[in-house]
């Protein structure tokens, strides 16, 4: 039996999963959810899969799974078999967990500023915005350190890990936070490279890296 | 010195959209901003919208539709709420399809875009973005040609009208299982406001319509109410809005990036190409109407 993805087009939680499960070529079907501007995620079939109302929710075989984060480990330990994806080794796990959590304080950041904006939520925008640029000015100088040590990646491993995939989307949706990732040279950067990982893939509102880019990696 | 919230008279007597009908909460206010006015909707006992100007009222506060007295003119059309801070016309513009019993009618989501209303009905009658925003659903590569159409402004029923305008799209609806070349034909009937009628994968004697309806919020910033009256036998209201959403989710990142974010009226402002016919058509009958909101007028 195929996994079900119970998925909103528009959300970066959900693209995280649709992002993983291609950058594994793992197959999937999608069912979509009304989130906006039907609340499905607040409808009483949707509580049966997941009590809380939140997307994304992945089925596979007999199991139910929610939350993006916890989803991105099962699709690692379950279908990548480089093992890269979710090592191991106890410290890199932990670190990936720790992005893992930036992933969810961007959701409560960018993510609400982008709900207010485009869908008319009841958040505190000011408040939203400059929660995501702090998270912002931190990463920019995480990965701009770690440039000079010659580290790419969010996490220590030399390849991507599913912490980059955690803070991608909400990341690279800035821009309908009004949060411009302008004064954050070194974020931008790793935004490059993640568009780069071979099996990557858009949503609406992500584009994938230029073709100048490309040229740039090749050389 | 003029005001930047100045709304001139044809804009003031437009009927305006303000939201999805059923969207609105019965016996609880929602608010919104049409034209830099905060306004206050509710719906009565019997489902009708009530609409008003915005005191002190908050979104989600319990209301008796009945207690309001100083009530804002009110259309439903299209299963979305109209209002009018002026003396607006008896009607707005037909849709006849909307009312054919087998279509399929639905919201697709009132979302906000970060740029005025008038470029955002100009982007709706955009063909040669297709292949490169809406990469393998309404465009690609190398089909990247906007072919020769028609364009006119309609004396009669004072719209602007583009037709035969045709492209090859690898997904034009989700009905679609084949690459076709679909035709188009586009109305602007409402300055803020633009109705699309395209070939229909389920029957070729027939055209879905999908129209969007700009509700002008201030002068760089609007919101996007779209509708689709499909003819598709098997797709869900859920499918059909997915797919809509998809396509304008890949829009709203190229109109934010617009700028200036009003749009020039003036015909030396921006260089014109073929697929931009629809859009110089757009612009002089703005010019000509007198509108003045979300725009930049032409000088002189």
């Amino acid at each position: 039996m195929a996994i079900k993805l119970y998925d909103f087009e528009l959300s970066g939680n959900c693209y995280k999963l649709r992002l993983l499960m291609s950058i594994l070529k793992v197959p999937y079907e999608v069912v979509p959810v009304d989130f906006y501007p039907g609340r499905e995620h607040r409808a009483d079939w949707f509580l049966e899969l997941n009590p809380f109302g939140q997307l994304p929710v992945l089925q596979d075989g007999e199991e139910t799974l929610s939350d993006s984060g916890a989803i991105l480990v099962y699709l690692a330990r379950k279908y990548d078999r480089s093992g890269q994806w979710f090592p191991d080794d106890p410290a890199t796990m932990a670190e990936i967990l720790r992005w893992h959590a930036v992933g969810d304080d961007l959701t409560s950041t960018v993510s609400a500023a982008r709900l207010v904006l485009g869908m008319f939520y009841d958040f505190d925008l000011e408040k939203a915005q400059k929660g995501a640029h702090r998270i912002f000015r931190i990463m920019d100088e995480h990965l701009w350190f770690g440039e000079k040590e010659g580290r790419d990646w969010l996490c220590r491993p030399a390849h991507p890990t599913t912490a980059d995939i955690a803070c991608f989307p909400y990341v690279m949706l800035s821009d309908e936070a009004e949060v411009s990732r302008q004064d954050y040279p070194a974020l931008r950067r790793w935004t490059d490279r993640v568009r780069r990982v071979p099996g990557f893939t858009v949503m609406s509102g992500i584009f994938p890296a230029g073709p100048a880019l490309e040229a740039q990696a090749a050389s | 010195m003029k005001s930047d919230k100045l709304i001139d008279p044809v804009t003031r007597d437009l009927w305006q959209v303000i939201a999805a009908a059923e969207e609105v909460p019965i016996g609880a206010v929602e608010t919104t901003l049409l034209l830099d006015t905060p306004i206050a909707l509710t719906r009565d006992g019997e489902g009708q919208p009530v609409v008003w100007l915005r005191t002190v009222e908050e979104a989600g506060d319990e209301i008796d539709a009945d207690e309001i007295v100083e009530r804002l003119p009110v259309l439903v059309r299209y299963g979305y709420v109209w209002t009018s801070l002026g003396n607006p016309p008896p009607d707005i513009f037909p849709i006849p399809e909307y009312a054919e019993p087998d279509r399929k009618n639905m919201s697709c989501g009132s979302i906000g875009v970060n740029v005025s209303a008038p470029r955002a009905v100009e982007n709706f009658l955009d063909m040669g973005h297709f292949p490169y925003v809406h990469t393998d659903i309404l465009g690609a590569e190398p089909h990247t040609e906007v072919k020769e159409y028609d364009v006119e402004v309609s004396e009669e029923r004072d719209e602007v009208l583009a037709t035969r305008c045709r492209f090859f799209q690898p997904r034009a609806a989700l009905s679609a299982t084949e690459g076709i070349e679909v035709e188009y034909v586009y109305r602007v009937p409402h300055p803020f406001c633009s109705v699309l009628y395209k070939s229909c994968p389920e029957d070729e004697s027939r055209r879905d319509v999908i129209a969007i309806f700009l509700q002008p919020m201030t002068q760089d910033r609007c919101r996007a109410h779209l509708l689709q009256s499909m003819v598709d036998s098997v797709s869900t209201i859920t499918e059909l809005r997915r797919f809509q959403q998809t396509i304008f989710g890949q829009d709203k990142p190229i109109l934010e990036n617009q700028m200036p974010r009003r749009l020039p009226l003036d015909p030396r402002a921006e260089t014109p190409i073929r697929a931009d016919k629809s859009a110089i058509a757009y612009r002089r009958w703005l010019s000509r109407k007198g509108i003045a909101y979300g725009v930049i007028p032409q000088a002189g």
